[in-house]
């Protein structure tokens, strides 16, 4: 085998990594383990050690074309085989295709007598073949520290670990060993003094029974790496590691708007709705709307066509369908049209890195447009507010950079204060919805208000809101001299406005017909004069008429009289 | 590899192997202090098989050899090792079990004489 022993003067380049392929790992410690180097794998009984190394070597056979060895030390190949079966693994079928070189290297201590001098050849001699065998790039040594525990002659172990590792870098061999953690120390048996270019410590703990794996980076010898505490968990596609992408604020946004399901809200927020791919927050009391306020979302986008996601730690998802029903919202139409994945599980069930992980794999496989987490403060049962925090914080960063539209739901419980989320996530989010029901009358009803929006110009007004068989309408509040007023007492308040109106206008009408009535006797009256009127003229013509006909006849006989006494004044004139 | 047989009249075979890596100064020492004690010791019928690992890798991890020199007493079972030059004699002895069997095996091969 050609040995490729680094040159000495590696410092000058940057540090070539050899990719793991671990979903998380290879973020983290940016580009993997330290080609050509060994780096340890320490941590307590159970935390994932042996498959983190085995997952190195299985994913290097297969993704990265990079052959393996293991070295076994506590299981043999079956028992390992049988062990990673169950995580898809099939390590025996990479084994007949050379792709991975199995070795079980027994030791039991009590079968051996020491006499003289001896070193670990047999192991080197073995550890070569193997090499060889395969033309291996990657070396795994599960738990190399079963040896110590073999031979007497520390002396010589220490100088037999020293020749191994040097032998393992003169070769070029990027290898993994795993050890148990000791009290007080990385390893029980001070293997880190050994190798120091990278050492991992995994920890498996649990808390208030619920339990959860830890990774950190302890040491990773010339190169910058995130050097928190990550959670990871192992389930039946190996090991993952969060964050599955780094935390950074350069992500992309958008100006498109999508709809909150409800128009009457969309009408508060610029007419248009949420931005596409932010985040959304909904507050609010119990039984304040905020799932049903959120299937509404749900709901038009699933109308537009876009796949939704319905992460839920409260209700089944038959439950929720039921029940979004009698507000007019039909979820299961969705589900079955395969745009809605409603996943369903218990808080408690897991921790919570757990639940962030299996979110990711959910989004990862179903690739929504929008996502809706119902609801984030149940998360908190099992875990502490700051870890909440810096796992919302790692979602709503994913979230964002893959444009997601996320509505998340968070339940304020009574007597806290309304506008403090519980996990204090509210300055994450850029649009943050307040539901919170108002106390009046015996009644309670529920309000809503955009308490923010980043971004536009959004409604300060409170509304009332109410569910109805048609889905969610928003009312505008009764603002007036009584206060804002809501429920029955904007009711009562608006029948009262509408007696009063009617009574205003029935007083009208009563004075208009009193008029009509005064207008109709004078006009009566007016007719009555009229015909007095009518007959004085006409007893007036009659006398009239009289008096010409007595004339006339008065004339007549003077006439008369004259034309007889006429004769007589002729002769007496004479 | 090599045989080296040392017939006896004993039906008893013992059967060691002994593993090294090429010509090593530990090696050589090992092949040396097995004969001396075996000559000075044996009795019985025994045989010395050197496997040397360079020449057969394979062998090394069939046989769960690990240290070198190592001495395995593959014959009478149950199979017994011995890691290290062998310059312990005492503890060669003891490890092959050897003292304990010499009584019995020589009571035996009085008997027999």
């Amino acid at each position: 085998m050609a040995s490729r022993a680094k040159n000495s003067n590696r410092e000058l380049r940057p540090l070539e990594k050899t990719p793991t392929g671990i979903p998380g790992f290879d973020e983290i410690s940016e580009g993997g383990l330290p080609k050509g180097r060994t780096a340890i794998v320490c941590g307590g009984a159970g935390c994932g050690k042996t498959m983190f190394g085995i997952e190195f070597l299985v994913r290097g056979a297969l993704e990265y074309n990079e052959p393996g060895v293991l070295m076994a030390f506590e299981e043999t190949p079956e028992d390992i085989a049988r062990n990673v079966a169950s995580l898809g693994f099939d390590i025996q079928d990479l084994a007949n295709k050379k792709k991975l070189f199995l070795d079980y290297v027994s030791v039991e201590p009590q079968e051996i007598a020491e006499s003289g001098d001896y070193d670990l050849e047999g192991l080197f001699i073995r550890l070569q073949s193997a090499v060889e065998a395969v033309g291996a790039k990657r070396v795994m040594f599960d738990t190399v520290e079963a040896i110590l525990s073999s031979f007497s002659n520390t002396g010589m172990l220490r100088a037999e670990f020293r020749r191994l590792f040097r032998w393992l870098k003169d070769r070029g061999l990027t290898t993994v060993i795993t050890a148990e953690r000791g009290e007080g120390t990385l390893t029980r048996h001070g293997l880190e003094e050994y190798v120091s270019d990278c050492v991992i410590l995994l920890d498996h703990r649990v808390k208030d029974q619920i339990s959860s794996r830890r990774l950190r980076i302890v040491k990773y010898r010339g190169t910058k790496h995130g050097a928190d505490e990550y959670p990871f968990l192992i389930d039946e596609r190996g090991m993952s590691i969060l964050p599955l992408t780094s935390l950074q604020l350069q992500h992309t946004v958008s100006n498109e708007r999508v709809s909150s399901g409800v128009p009457d809200l969309d009408e508060m927020l610029e007419g248009k709705g949420y931005f596409r791919g932010s985040s959304v927050l909904i507050t609010g009391t119990a039984g304040s709307g905020k799932t049903t306020l959120a299937a509404s979302f749900v709901n038009a986008a699933c109308r537009r066509g876009e796949r939704c996601l319905y992460i839920d730690f409260e209700e089944s998802r038959h439950q929720v369908a039921r029940n979004m029903h009698s507000v007019g919202i039909d979820l299961a139409h969705w589900a079955e049209k395969g745009l809605l994945t409603h996943e369903a599980w218990r808080p408690t069930q897991f921790g919570i890195e757990m639940h962030l992980l299996r979110i990711h794999k959910f989004i990862e496989k179903v690739k929504p447009q929008c996502v809706v987490i119902d609801p984030i403060t149940n998360l908190l049962n099992g875990s502490s507010d700051k870890e909440v925090y810096s796992m919302l914080m790692r979602l709503i960063d994913f979230l964002k950079v893959a444009g997601i539209t996320t509505v998340f739901v968070s339940l304020t419980s009574g007597g806290s204060d309304l506008e403090q989320t519980t996990v204090g996530i509210s300055s994450l989010t850029d649009t943050w919805i307040l539901l919170r029901d108002v106390e009046l009358n015996g009644e309670r009803n529920r309000c809503i208000y955009v308490l923010k929006s980043r971004g536009m110009a959004h409604s300060n007004q409170l509304r009332e809101f109410v569910l109805t068989g048609e889905g969610v309408k928003l009312l505008p509040v009764y603002v007036g001299p009584g206060g804002v007023l809501t429920g029955s007492s904007r009711l009562s308040q608006e029948s009262r406005e509408r007696e009063s109106a009617m009574e205003q206008q029935q007083a009208l009408e009563r004075k208009r017909l009193e008029a009509e009535r005064r207008r109709l006797t004078l006009q009566a009256q007016v007719a009555t004069l009229q015909a007095e009127l009518d007959a004085v003229e006409k007893d007036e013509r009659n006398f009239d008429r009289e008096e010409k006909k007595r004339e006339a006849q008065e004339k007549r006989d003077q006439d008369a009289l004259a034309k007889s006494r006429g004769s007589k004044s002729e002769v007496g004139g004479i | 590899m090599k045989a080296n047989p040392k017939p006896k009249s004993s039906k008893k075979v013992v059967e060691l192997r002994l593993y090294v890596a090429g010509q090593t100064p530990k090696s050589l020492a090992a092949i040396a202090n097995l004969k001396n004690i075996c000559a000075g010791t044996f009795e019985e019928e025994y045989r010395i098989l050197v496997v040397d690992l360079l020449k057969n890798p394979a062998l090394a991890r069939d046989h769960q050899i690990l240290a070198i020199p190592t001495l395995v007493r593959s014959l009478p079972v149950p199979i017994c090792k011995i890691i290290g030059d062998l310059s312990d004699t005492e503890r060669v002895i003891v490890g092959l079990d050897i003292r304990k069997a010499k009584p019995e095996k020589s009571k035996s091969k009085t008997h027999h004489a």
